[in-house]
């Protein structure tokens, strides 16, 4: 009865807090415009599927997507287990889901021991990858501290969940002599068998209680990691932007601004517009990139695709995200922050440097768009501070006045036909 | 090379009560940029050889507002946009052709949400068409057997999604056709999108045009093929910053299709 009331107790504690949690990201989520990106729901279900669940663009890197694929139907069909932990956790039962499913109960049991220890391999293979890989992605400076330090957090928690599920099942075995006949557990069960039955009792149920305990830990890691696209892949791959992809999402209130300007008997319906252009701080870009920055993994593939970051400069797509997920988290904590993304966050030298090349957009596996906040805060630049570097501005008044880049007069775009 | 060309404005043709096919969208390098206008001649001269009745606007075509939008400015590029629709509509104007790229994406996913609605192509869609229905016919010659690298606009391929139009052209050359490590979908961008063309580049180890040139380099082309007018600046300057522009010609794929034959 203790242990039930125990374990009820840890389990309301651990949802609560994790409740907590999303109540927290909602209101930081709530701080930027609402998105409208509610229309074409059949299309967002499927890039969903498409992305999100089926993983469509992780496969540009095979072997980085064959592991990924192990840890990740190792999480969700595992985790199928914790509908029996939890039901024999309440109600003071043991492997409750043995009686229902009957003859099958042993398969299954031993494809999640399967997937274990297939996970376990992905992950050591993960962190050999950060520690003696020549990736250079995952190396970057602006992932020293933090970023790096949840990496490996996860890591570590993934293979120490896997062992307490494998050693639950040993020491169940090695007491009962071979009552569950599982493949990995049963050679795990051969070193425990000099241990008496009390302790191997004791072993089992520890090591029931830490993946219990281990499972709540880690929901309520997620929040705070950039393992929470385990999560939130799935809202962000719907809230894609399905717009064509070479169309930046255009601005009504100029639209509206300038039509108002040709024809004076035009009243625009203003209640939506923005209190100013393009985006300075988190309040200005809209849902969708703060969603973006949360699901945002640091994998550093839209940085390795960047030709700026490629040669030298400042800017990288990752680091926009992770400033991004720092600024809201800022905001959170300490609304009155007097700081801005603009400048605190991200620097001009960032953003003047993107080449809108679209490789980042192309390149993220969970289709997040660091160009879409990148030309946002141009946008604020351009036509709130009018401080573009000067050359930009020379280049926009070619454009007003003689509708080109450079100054020729627009009168003579067809002498070329009489050059010859 | 030389033949005196003569192509009318959309105003002269609809003065004579006719319409073209196609307008021929110049776009502003193509119109001012030495360089460009070879490209720009080169293409003009493959749709007569394959009698498209075509049109230009003329000093009624305006910059069609990417690069301002990319900088950040919605505003001018809204004016732009507005005025070239306006303008388009006015004549009618249903299928465009371009060679530049960046006006190409603007022309067909941007003007649509501001009220222009047109069937545009990149020149390089529009030659496929024009070889595939035997309109226009190449044969290698000068450039049979050579090494051609092809460089993806980033406007073209990643954002429109158009690999195979410009190799299957290229392919009519009868020429060895070769590919960098970052091609197609992970090709590396010449460094001018996004405005760059018309600033100076942040600080860093290397521009981005020599690091694309480098890689071009490496593969040891005879021809670096381009389909846009920026890249061709970009990576024509890179070709130079080697010293290797005596043995590496850089070149739109309208000017090796219409030198096939000339050279």
């Amino acid at each position: 009865m203790i242990e039930q009331v125990t374990f009820a107790v840890l389990l309301f504690i651990g949802g609560t807090i994790f409740t907590l949690k999303i109540l927290r990201l909602r209101k930081g989520l709530s701080l930027a415009r609402p998105s409208e990106r509610n229309d074409q729901k059949a299309e967002r279900w499927k890039t969903m599927t498409r992305i999100a669940l089926g993983q469509r663009k992780m496969g540009t890197k095979p072997l980085a997507a064959f592991f990924h694929l192990i840890v990740y139907v190792g999480f969700v069909i595992i985790n199928i287990e914790v509908i029996e932990i939890l039901l024999d956790g309440l109600l003071g039962t043991h492997r409750i889901l043995k009686y229902p499913l009957g003859s099958l109960y042993n398969p299954i049991m031993s494809i999640f021991e399967w997937l274990g220890v297939a996970v376990i391999i992905a992950c050591i293979a993960f962190l050999f990858r950060r520690w003696f890989g020549r990736i250079p992605r995952l190396k970057h400076k602006e992932l020293d501290g933090w970023p790096q330090r949840d990496a490996h957090i996860i890591l570590y928690t993934e293979i120490v969940l896997m062992i307490a599920l494998l050693t639950m099942n040993a020491a169940e075995e090695a007491s009962l002599k071979n009552s569950a006949p599982f493949f990995f557990s049963n050679i795990i069960a051969q070193g425990l068998a000099g241990i008496s039955s009390e302790n191997l009792f004791f072993i089992q149920k520890s090591a029931w209680w830490v993946h219990f305990v281990g499972i709540l830990a880690f929901l309520n890691y997620l929040p705070h990691s950039k393992h929470f696209h385990i999560i939130l892949a799935f809202p962000n791959t719907w809230y894609s932007n399905l717009a064509k992809r070479g169309a930046i999402t255009p601005m009504t209130a100029v639209t509206n601004e300038i039509k108002a300007m040709m024809d004076p008997s035009f009243v625009p319906d203003i209640s939506n517009n923005p209190k100013h252009f393009g985006a300075k701080d988190i309040s200005d870009l809209h849902f969708a990139n703060l969603l973006n920055a949360y699901t945002c993994t640091e994998c550093g593939r839209c940085t390795d695709e960047c030709p700026a970051n490629q040669t030298g400069k400042l800017l990288s797509p990752r680091k926009i995200m992770i400033s991004t997920r720092k600024r809201v988290e800022e905001l959170i904590e300490n609304p009155g922050s007097e700081l801005n993304l603009l400048d605190n966050y991200i620097t001009r030298e960032e953003l003047w440097a993107c080449t809108t090349c679209n490789a980042c957009v192309e390149a993220c596996p969970l289709n997040i768009d660091p160009l879409d906040i990148i030309v946002q805060m141009r946008q604020y630049l351009v036509m709130e501070e009018s401080s573009a570097p000067q050359s930009i501005n020379a280049m926009n008044t070619n454009i007003e006045n003689n509708g080109a880049p450079w100054a020729y007069s627009q009168a003579d775009r067809g002498m070329w036909i009489k050059e010859n | 090379m030389s033949e005196l060309i003569s192509i009318p404005t959309l105003a002269e043709m609809t003065a004579k009560n006719e319409t073209p096919d196609v307008l021929f969208w110049v776009g502003c390098a193509g119109s001012f940029d030495d360089r460009a206008k070879k490209i720009t001649k080169a293409f003009a001269r493959l749709l007569m050889r394959a009698e498209i009745k075509f049109a230009v606007l003329g000093a009624e075509e305006s910059c069609s507002g990417d690069p301002a939008r990319r900088a950040g400015n919605e505003f001018l590029y809204q004016m732009q946009a507005l005025t070239n629709i306006e303008t388009l509509n006015s004549y009618k104007v249903q299928r465009i052709v371009t060679t530049c790229p960046h006006c190409f994406n603007t022309l067909k996913n941007e003007y649509p949400e501001l009220g222009g609605q047109y069937e545009v192509f990149h020149h390089t869609q529009f030659l496929k068409t024009l070889l595939e229905e035997g309109k226009l016919k190449v044969e290698g010659g000068a450039f049979k057997g050579k090494r051609i690298v092809f460089h993806d606009p980033c406007y073209l391929g990643r954002i429109n999604g158009e690999y195979e139009a410009p190799r299957k052209v290229l392919s009519a050359l009868e020429s060895e056709l070769i590919e960098m490590k970052r091609c197609k979908q992970k090709g590396l961008c010449c460094g001018a999108g996004g405005s760059q063309m018309f600033k100076e580049s942040e600080k860093g180890a290397i521009d981005i045009n020599l690091e694309r040139s480098k890689e071009a380099l490496a593969s040891d082309p005879q021809i670096i093929a381009t389909g846009c007018p920026f890249c061709n600046t970009m990576i024509s300057d890179g070709v130079k910053h080697f010293n290797q522009e005596g043995k590496v010609q850089v070149l739109d794929i309208a000017e090796a299709i219409s030198q096939a034959d000339d050279i």
